[in-house]
């Protein structure tokens, strides 16, 4: 083999790196919308009467929570892989033509999802279930973008240099599988177009419409076993194949231990799945599964913890970084925050701390402890390290980057700390009694409560959009700015240059 | 085993597949059957009110709205009684939500009436002062999709075997049957007596006129809905 460093090819890179920002910024802005929608009603309409089918908090709703997962997250994670994954398996997408070819078609492909998605959910065509609101032709494209994801994992690595998978290989193979079982599963629906009648007419009525396979208590189940776990492999298991991947580089540190990191891998995948049915508790579905969701959700925290301590005991002895590195500001506090939140989701998964958390702004301020600190900050971070390397420029400015952490660690302590005192103010207002038994709240009194909280969370979205917002300005004059660095920069790496 | 297994990634994907397919299938399987099975008086979803179901979703009601029960004495209260599996039988999707940023509706038809509901649809803060809720004006000159909600009938009569046009035992022992059109122009006049019965308990005009023309607002099927939440 020639003695030299291998040139990586980052074209494909790049392109979902463009889509982390837009779409990040478009499914943020939506939440900002969406959160002062909450505080201020007269919001809904602020388009005018008109549109207001279009700009009203229900219609939005799922275009946030869509446009952050499938949008942000998701193309975050392919930005990463196509980064990381040449990189630890020591070969280049340029050394192959039908790679490259894949990987332009994932994104193109990808591209046509994301404007169907969006159009989709503005007229209101939508599933109803959460994260999986696509109807069945927009599941197939989704389905064949995925294949091509996993055409690119195993054709990379069935051309590698480097034998032994990296770990952050391990979570990329794991989010692929994972992934594919639960959105296969959890979408099997028959398009209506199919039935036909004693009159012989068929095709009747819209033909995008579905009927889900499954009905009531089983349809939950599904739902909430792949609801639950696309979390699991989309906010967790990816973002874990980042920061193993992105911290040791960053910080020139190696990875603290080998049998930590096999324990919390293999832990969290036997585990995780378990834990879906603790989105059920006191619902209809059997006890012991709501039961089997709580125990696993609890023990879920070992290899969760496993993970993070993994990571911050990465940083030993190298404390000093914390400070003098913005990036690592953001890695660590990621890190943080996962610890923090993979604690808050077990206790929440008990049964009788469910039973106030259940349906309350708690879970809302769950999810985004572990969103916007956790994989917010990680995803950005990684977008952060590969800039310079992938527009061979240095980065347009660390003191914007400094003052966008700080921005932000506000916006999210404002976020969950506003959503904590609303879930539990409301999930005791509802439970309430008088002393002769009857109900102590009206139900419009546990909303009425709530308005200054609603209004405390806004702020802290919004001030997570404006660093998100210096975030892309700083790529943007990072990518534009005149070329410098003439060679790779030469950092500490898992497995040598 | 584990260095085996990173230099050979088929069976390291084998490996995790099997791994976490496990807890699925263990979770899932067991009581599948069991769980898709009606209680005594669930009755299918007539043209309307599916169509009405269609409007709710189309709307995301459930991403503020639950329909479930739990079996807590604040909650059956407040809500009615709790909520049983058998209920949901007919429910494809379910829409049990996941977020109470308004009240529960599993059994609104128990305590609100179509004069409620066009009021409150209109302006929900004129009803329920202090209401956080948009209004849903497009609601009244949308006209609903009835020809949608007929397919999904015929698809759940012909893939799942839900009981249209069969007799369904109700509680007090006697039989219900829930009509499905034999034809699509069947459907629609079947939807349409539905809607002239919620049609005369309303006062805006312009509803009034379009059932009295033939035409369905979307506010008419959705009430339908909501009255049949019981």
């Amino acid at each position: 083999m020639e003695n030299r460093p291998l040139e990586y090819d980052y074209t494909v890179a790049k392109m979902f790196m463009f889509t982390t920002i837009a779409l990040g910024i478009v499914g943020m802005l939506i939440g900002v919308i969406l959160a002062f929608e909450l505080a201020f009603p007269e919001i809904n309409t602020i388009l005018g009467q008109g549109l207001a089918e279009y700009t009203n908090y229900s219609r939005l709703r799922p275009l946030h929570t869509d446009a952050v997962i499938f949008g942000f997250t998701l193309s975050g994670i392919w930005a990463t892989w196509y980064y990381v994954g040449q990189r630890v398996l020591k070969v280049s997408m340029a050394e192959s033509k039908f790679l490259m070819f894949i990987g332009k078609l994932h994104f193109w492909l990808y591209m046509v999802g994301v404007v169907a998605v969006v159009a989709s959910l503005f007229l209101g065509i939508t599933t109803s279930k959460e994260y999986a609101e696509f109807e069945w032709p927009i599941d197939i494209a989704i389905v064949v973008v995925w294949v091509l994801f996993g055409v690119s994992i195993f054709g990379l690595i069935g051309i590698r240099r480097e034998k032994s998978l990296y770990i952050s290989i391990w979570y990329y193979i794991a989010t692929f599988l994972g992934i594919a079982m639960l959105y296969l599963f959890n979408n099997m629906e028959i398009p209506t177009m199919l039935a036909s009648n004693a009159a012989g007419e068929s095709g009747i009525g819209a033909w995008y419409h579905s009927v889900s396979m499954y009905a009531g208590t089983n349809d939950a189940l599904v739902e909430w076993w792949y609801g639950h776990n696309a979390v699991a492999f989309g906010f967790t298991v990816p973002i874990v194949a980042m920061i193993y991947y992105f911290l040791p580089k960053e910080s020139g540190q190696a990875i603290y231990s080998y049998k930590l990191s096999l324990l919390s891998f293999w832990g969290l995948m036997f585990v995780y799945l378990w834990a879906g049915g603790h989105h059920l508790l006191y619902s209809t579905v059997p006890d012991w599964m709501q039961t089997m969701g709580s125990i696993f959700s609890v023990i879920l925290i070992l290899p969760s913890w496993g993970s993070a301590i993994n990571m911050l005991l990465t940083m030993k002895g190298e404390w000093q970084q914390v400070a003098a590195s913005p990036l690592i500001k953001f890695m660590v506090l990621g890190s943080t925050f996962y610890m923090f939140s993979t604690l808050e989701g077990p206790i929440q998964a008990i049964k009788s701390v469910n039973a106030i958390a259940h349906f309350t702004d708690w879970i809302v301020g769950h999810v985004h402890d572990g969103t916007l600190g956790w994989v917010g900050f990680m995803i950005m971070a990684a977008l952060y390290h590969m800039a310079p390397r992938v527009f061979k420029r240095e980065i347009y400015s660390k003191s914007l980057m400094v003052s966008q952490f700080w921005i932000q660690t506000l916006g999210v302590v404002l976020y969950f700390t506003s959503m904590w005192i609303a879930g539990i103010t409301q999930g005791m207002m509802w439970r309430a009694h008088d002393e002769f038994g009857n109900l102590a709240y009206s139900f419009i009194d546990t909303v009425t409560v709530l308005h200054p909280y609603y209004a405390i969370r806004g702020v802290g979205g919004l001030l997570y959009l404006v660093g998100f917002l210096m975030f892309a300005y700083n790529i943007y004059k990072t990518m534009s700015a005149r070329p410098v660095e003439e060679s790779e920069l030469q950092n500490a790496s898992p497995m040598g240059a | 085993m584990f260095h085996w297994l990173e230099k050979h990634p088929f069976f390291f994907a084998v490996g995790i597949f099997v791994t976490i397919a496990f807890a699925g299938l263990v979770e899932i399987l067991p009581n599948f059957a069991q769980a898709s099975r009606p209680v005594i008086g669930t009755t299918p979803y007539s043209t309307l009110e599916l169509t009405g179901r269609h409007v709710y979703i189309k709307n995301s009601c459930n991403a503020c709205h639950s329909q479930l029960v739990r079996p807590f004495k604040s909650e059956t209260d407040r809500y009615g009684h709790y909520s049983l599996s058998g209920e949901y039988a007919y429910d494809r999707p379910f829409l049990w939500g996941s977020k109470r940023t308004g009240p529960d509706l599993m059994r609104v038809g128990n305590y609100r009436t179509t004069d409620w509901h066009e009021n409150h649809m209109n302006n929900p803060s004129g009803v329920v002062p202090g209401s956080i809720m948009p209004a849903y004006t497009w609601m009244f000159t949308n006209k609903a999709d009835v020809n949608t909600a007929y397919a999904e009938q015929l698809t759940v009569a012909q893939f799942f075997s839900v009981p249209y046009n069969k007799p369904v035992p109700m509680k007090d022992g006697s039989t219900k049957i829930v009509k499905m059109g034999a034809s699509t122009a069947e459907a629609n006049a079947l939807a349409l007596a539905e809607a002239k019965v919620i049609a005369a308990d309303m006062k805006n005009q312009n509803v009034k006129d379009a059932v009295a023309r033939g035409e369905i607002p979307e506010i008419v099927a959705l009430i339908a809905y909501m009255n049949s939440l019981k």
